[in-house]
């Protein structure tokens, strides 16, 4: 694992960009304003992490967190970009045109947690009803009709 | 159902026939009932003639929000619900839960599980392939090879029902190892399966593979390159089929896999034809796994000793294994309690199915079923 390469890379586009090792891989902590910018340099540079393997989105109550990961097919390696967005009015730039998986995934994250991807080409919901109310995923989200609590 | 969705801009009227004023096109709905479409998937079409302009999928129909009734459930409940997202891969989707739980709580897994869990993985494997390869069969307008693999298909069920006690929902892996010990009839049963198989298997390509009608109507039909496999974040037969080396039992070994021997198989032409070449490929690699495990599985426990209740430490866990569809991730985000704070499962259908408009794009509509049925895609597993 190149971790230290990564690091200084990054710092040189993002100096605000700050890390955490403890776990499995690199996590970078980036401002949703960083990121689109971050995401192209990330998959057209010599590192072409050209696949993004898992995006999603994590509500901790106080803020939303989105989480990206990432992997290059060339050099196996993977990278965890993380953000985290108002939980009033969360929105951050879309990468559906960098990695076309996004698309979807946006869409559902969009459906489940009430995220607004600017520039997402088809923010439609994907999974529930359009009469649908409140998203689902988010912890204050309660159903009194169906059971999903235990 | 279209007016409601959007499909149409522009503000174009449609007429009582479903086309569009003006520019000769025309919105259809395959699905949510269709039977091509395996469950409850719903495509919106927009058709110029025969000729696919768009495809717009709606899912849902069976979204039973596996991941929010995930977090209510401990990390030794959880695992249940799991088999029922991709019910044809159901021990692989146990394996891949059982393994992030083994990772947070840093559990050393018996030699005897491990080996019980890849072989139940590559039965299970085989199983599901040789379901698609029925009901691919099926799509395209034979109705006989549903049966030829049905019959060797039930074989795998019932080694599953006997020790597993089901034979679709096996809930068979824990966190730890295994739940039962192997029944007795294992080994001979798993034996007399793989002399059945290779007895039988030369009839799968009288009948499908060297048909010519078949092959004319898979080849060149729903063509995805490699750059576009990974940008769409396709795994498993699909990505193979293209090219992309994406095969996790052998980038990131989890279990045995990295002491066995069997080969990634891979394909350059990217068309319904090469992933169906890959699946059947898939079958023989599984076969030759099991060949080498079924004589050779370690005696001891079967199940590593753990609390009663199991507490993850804070953190994130991440863990992926191969499924019979592609690349299956588990997601944990733990705060320490004795359930998951967050859940997500990286299904890999919900990805493979983001590639079919754009491999189906300009297309006939006849062509749909074949590109449709080799994606292989099962509905709960992207509905999840």
């Amino acid at each position: 694992m190149r971790t230290e390469a990564f690091k200084e890379y990054i710092s040189s586009i993002l100096p605000t960009a700050s890390y955490d090792e403890s776990g499995e891989w690199l996590n970078v902590l980036v401002t949703p304003a960083d990121w689109r910018n971050l995401a192209e340099k990330l998959r057209h540079s010599e590192h072409k992490f050209d696949y993004l393997f898992c995006l999603t989105c994590v509500d901790w109550k106080t803020h939303l967190t989105m989480v990206y990961h990432l992997s290059s097919t060339d050099h196996r390696e993977t990278i965890v970009i993380k953000s985290n967005l108002d939980r009033n009015n969360p929105e951050i730039e879309t990468v559906s045109d960098i990695w076309r998986t996004a698309e979807f995934h946006e869409r559902e994250v969009y459906e489940l947690f009430g995220v607004k991807f600017l520039n997402h080409p088809d923010l439609r919901r994907l999974i529930l009803t359009d009469d649908f109310e409140g998203f689902p995923l988010r912890k204050d989200f309660e159903d009194p009709v169906n059971m999903i609590k235990l | 159902m279209y007016t409601e969705t959007q499909v149409i801009r522009n503000n174009t009227k449609v007429t009582v026939d479903g086309a569009l004023d003006g520019t000769g096109e025309m919105v259809i709905n395959v699905g949510p009932q269709h039977p091509a479409t395996h469950g409850v998937l719903h495509l919106v079409i927009t058709l110029n003639g025969e000729t696919i302009q768009k495809i717009e999928p709606h899912l849902g129909y069976i979204h039973r929000s596996i991941e929010k009734m995930s977090e209510s459930l401990s990390y030794r409940q959880f695992i249940y619900v799991t088999s029922r997202m991709d019910y044809l891969s159901s021990h692989i989707n146990n394996h891949a839960c059982a393994m992030t739980v083994e990772k947070g709580l840093q559990l050393e897994v018996p030699p005897r599980a491990q080996v019980i869990r890849v072989l139940m993985d590559e039965l299970t494997r085989v199983a599901s392939h040789e379901l698609w390869w029925g009901a691919m069969a099926m799509d395209l307008g034979a109705f006989t090879p549903f049966f030829y693999a049905f019959r060797e298909r039930e074989a795998i069920s019932d080694i599953m029902e006997e020790t597993c006690g089901a034979r679709l929902t096996m809930n068979y892996m824990v966190p730890g190892g295994v739940m039962a010990d192997l029944h007795p009839n294992f080994q001979r049963r798993v034996k007399d399966f793989i002399k059945l198989f290779k007895a039988k298997i030369h009839e799968y390509d009288e009948l499908v593979t060297g048909n010519i009608i078949f092959q004319n109507r898979m080849k060149g039909v729903g063509v995805l390159s490699a750059e576009d496999a990974v940008s769409f974040g396709c795994t498993g037969p699909v990505a193979r089929a293209s090219g992309v080396k994406s095969d996790i039992r052998k980038l990131y070994p989890y279990e045995i896999y990295d002491k066995l021997e069997f080969d990634e198989v891979t394909e350059t032409a990217g068309d319904s034809f090469a992933r169906y070449m890959v699946r059947m490929g898939e079958m023989h690699q599984s076969i030759r796994i099991i060949e080498q495990l079924i004589d050779n599985i370690p005696e001891g426990d079967f199940q590593a000793k753990t609390k009663a209740v199991l507490k993850l430490p804070k953190g994130e866990f991440y863990t992926r294994v191969e499924t019979a569809r592609g690349e299956l991730g588990v997601y944990i985000v733990s705060e320490g309690g004795t359930t998951p704070y967050r859940i997500k499962y990286r299904s890999p259908g919900f990805s493979n199915l983001s590639a079919l408009d754009h491999m189906a794009r300009g297309s006939k509509l006849g062509d749909l079923m074949a590109t449709m049925g080799t994606l292989d895609l099962v509905i709960p597993d992207i509905d999840r």
